[in-house]
């Protein structure tokens, strides 16, 4: 089985997702004798390094336009066909979100969408699994037609360095014309995004103010974490509305998850809860959030931060 | 200026999960349905907002059974012009695309708007598919939508930021939080809703391109761990050695 793999980048650099969706996609090639075709669209600065990967060819389209879902899901589409692929994989991140349903509907493929199983193939079909209800359960689902597309979750699968030497080559197709246009891009740089991070340190309404979060800063910076909010402290602006983890803001799926102050509402847990371990700092005992937690501090967080801080350097010094 | 906002019903945020039929069912015992909060809060108001300023015609448009009526009136007691519901009990993202892309492809509308997932099957495909169908333009995840000559100006969000995009009508966008904020119907709109029209459509029969096997429900935490406040190595400690992720 022969699949397409969409890796994306940002200004030259792939994003860790491109990373993951490949890996996982040559895993999946791998246990089906099948080849992986990485496709990259747009400039990069070393697409080679997807052969590291797993990836056993990768294409690259020369484009110079912005992203725009209903050009690359043409693209996509075009290049499963040419390359015989059955599946295509991309990342369930903003850009592939957006990408999935337009390619699979164009395509006549049969799709799910924020996977979090490898593939397991029946006779009538290949089962993947997907989280449902915000969190709170598993579906398996089994995709029946010929043609598939499937969104891999950020951080459910760690990219694996196998090493590899594919060709690259750069591909002759006609660009669709696009019908949207992007005025401008901003971007905060060089920071992890949050769907990527390994740990988030996360505030809510018990830090006070926006003037305290000097104290989540520190913690962060001591362990390498990225910064997360609660919705009500986004949307008092205490912190910008990018770092709002929960329902309606930033789902997330880091290895660590330090929530400070934050009672944790159902809402916040439903854009939480797959974090591999849950470390939840609170004066109140009753906090909700302390039954998702694994690891929990009652106390006083102006006290309990600082010191944890510094029981961090002590140790990763 | 035509605009379709289409609302999904979906069990409320705080319903038990439960399965039934070897877990092959989700269990609506007891649960209470809601308007998807994505469809309501944003996509929904922001619709309303386009006809109050723009003069907009809104149509709301559900893929559902009967019991969806309720759902749908409370939409048209926010806002909008009239409502169609397709009337069958939808098997699959796949199907509710096709019921929608069925009924849109004969008539003319600037803008149709999508909640950008819903709490339930969590997908964001619904408007994509539609997209892919009718081969219109898609933007997902908007948080900001205006109209200015003709043209949406929209922001995207995208990972750590914005994409600022203008996109020319009739086009298919879902909205994030951020387009609109909630609005609480008031009684003189409960009681206009009453009278404006709700067209029932049948539906059109679908291909199963995707089943679902079997529901499951995650592994149960096995319980807090509380360490003393005052021992902040402990806590290192713990997540170096037990947990393994420092």
């Amino acid at each position: 089985m022969n699949i397409l793999v969409f890796a994306d980048h940002i200004n030259g650099q792939f994003k860790k997702t491109a990373f993951e969706s490949v890996s996982y996609a040559s895993r999946v090639a791998k246990s089906n004798n099948g080849i992986c075709t990485a496709v990259v669209l747009g400039k990069m600065n070393d697409p080679a390094k997807l052969s590291g990967f797993g990836a056993n060819k990768i294409l690259e389209v020369p484009y110079d336009g912005k992203f725009s879902s209903n050009v690359y899901s043409s693209v996509l589409m075009e290049l499963a066909n040419r390359e015989n692929a059955e599946l295509v994989v991309v990342s369930h991140d903003l850009n592939g979100k957006s990408i999935a349903g337009l390619l699979a509907a164009k395509w006549g493929a049969g799709s799910v969408t924020g996977v979090v199983s490898m593939p397991e193939f029946h006779n009538d079909g290949m089962d993947v699994v997907k989280g449902v209800f915000s969190a709170k359960a598993y579906a398996r689902y089994r995709i029946k037609s010929a043609k598939k597309v499937i969104s891999v979750m950020p951080n459910a699968f760690p990219p694996e360095e196998v090493g590899g030497d594919a060709n690259i080559e750069s591909v002759n197709i006609s660009i669709p014309a696009d019908r949207i246009e992007v005025l401008s891009v901003e971007r905060a740089e060089g920071k992890v995004p949050l769907p990527e991070a390994d740990i988030v340190v996360s505030g809510g309404r018990g830090l006070k103010g926006p003037e305290n979060w000097h104290l989540l800063e520190d913690l962060a910076t001591t362990i390498g974490g990225v910064l997360a909010c609660s919705r009500p402290v986004a949307d008092v602006d205490w912190r910008p509305h990018n770092e709002h983890v929960g329902q309606t803001g930033i789902v997330i799926r880091p290895k660590l998850y330090i929530a400070v102050g934050i009672s944790g509402a159902i809402q916040h847990l439903a854009g939480v809860n797959n974090s591999k371990v849950i470390v939840v700092i609170n004066k109140d005992p009753e906090a909700p959030f302390y039954k998702a937690a694994d690891y929990g501090v009652v106390g006083d967080l102006f006290e309990v931060v600082p010191r944890l801080n510094e029981a961090l350097k002590k140790y990763l010094k | 200026m035509e605009v379709i906002v289409c609302i999904s019903k979906s069990p409320d945020t705080t319903a038990r999960i439960a399965f039934t039929d070897q877990n092959t069912k989700y269990d609506e015992q007891g649960v209470q349905f809601i308007m998807n909060p994505f469809d309501e809060f944003y996509a929904l108001v922001r619709g309303v907002e386009l006809q109050e300023k723009e003069g907009a015609q809104l149509t709301f448009l559900n893929v559902g059974p009967a019991s969806n009526d309720i759902i749908i009136r409370k939409a048209l007691a926010i806002g909008g012009n009239k409502a169609v519901r397709i009337d069958t009990e939808p098997k699959s993202a796949w199907d509710v695309a096709k019921q929608i892309a069925s009924y849109l492809k004969d008539k003319t509308f600037d803008l149709v708007l999508f909640g950008k997932e819903t709490i339930d099957y969590n997908g964001s495909e619904v408007g994509a598919m539609v997209a892919g169908i009718l081969d219109l333009p898609f933007v997902s995840n908007a948080s900001k939508l205006e109209f200015e000559n003709g043209n949406f100006i929209l922001n995207r969000d995208i990972e750590g930021g914005i994409e600022k995009i203008r996109v020319a009508a009739p086009c298919i966008i879902s909205a994030a939080k951020g387009m609109a904020e909630q609005r609480i119907p008031n009684m003189r709109g409960i009681m206009m809703a009453k009278t404006k029209p709700l067209e029932v459509v049948p539906a059109v029969e679908t291909e199963d391109l995707v089943e679902l096997v079997s529901y499951s429900l995650p592994v149960e935490k096995s319980g807090v761990k509380l360490v003393d406040p005052e021992n902040m190595d402990e806590l290192v400690r713990l997540l170096s050695e037990e947990a393994k992720v420092i």
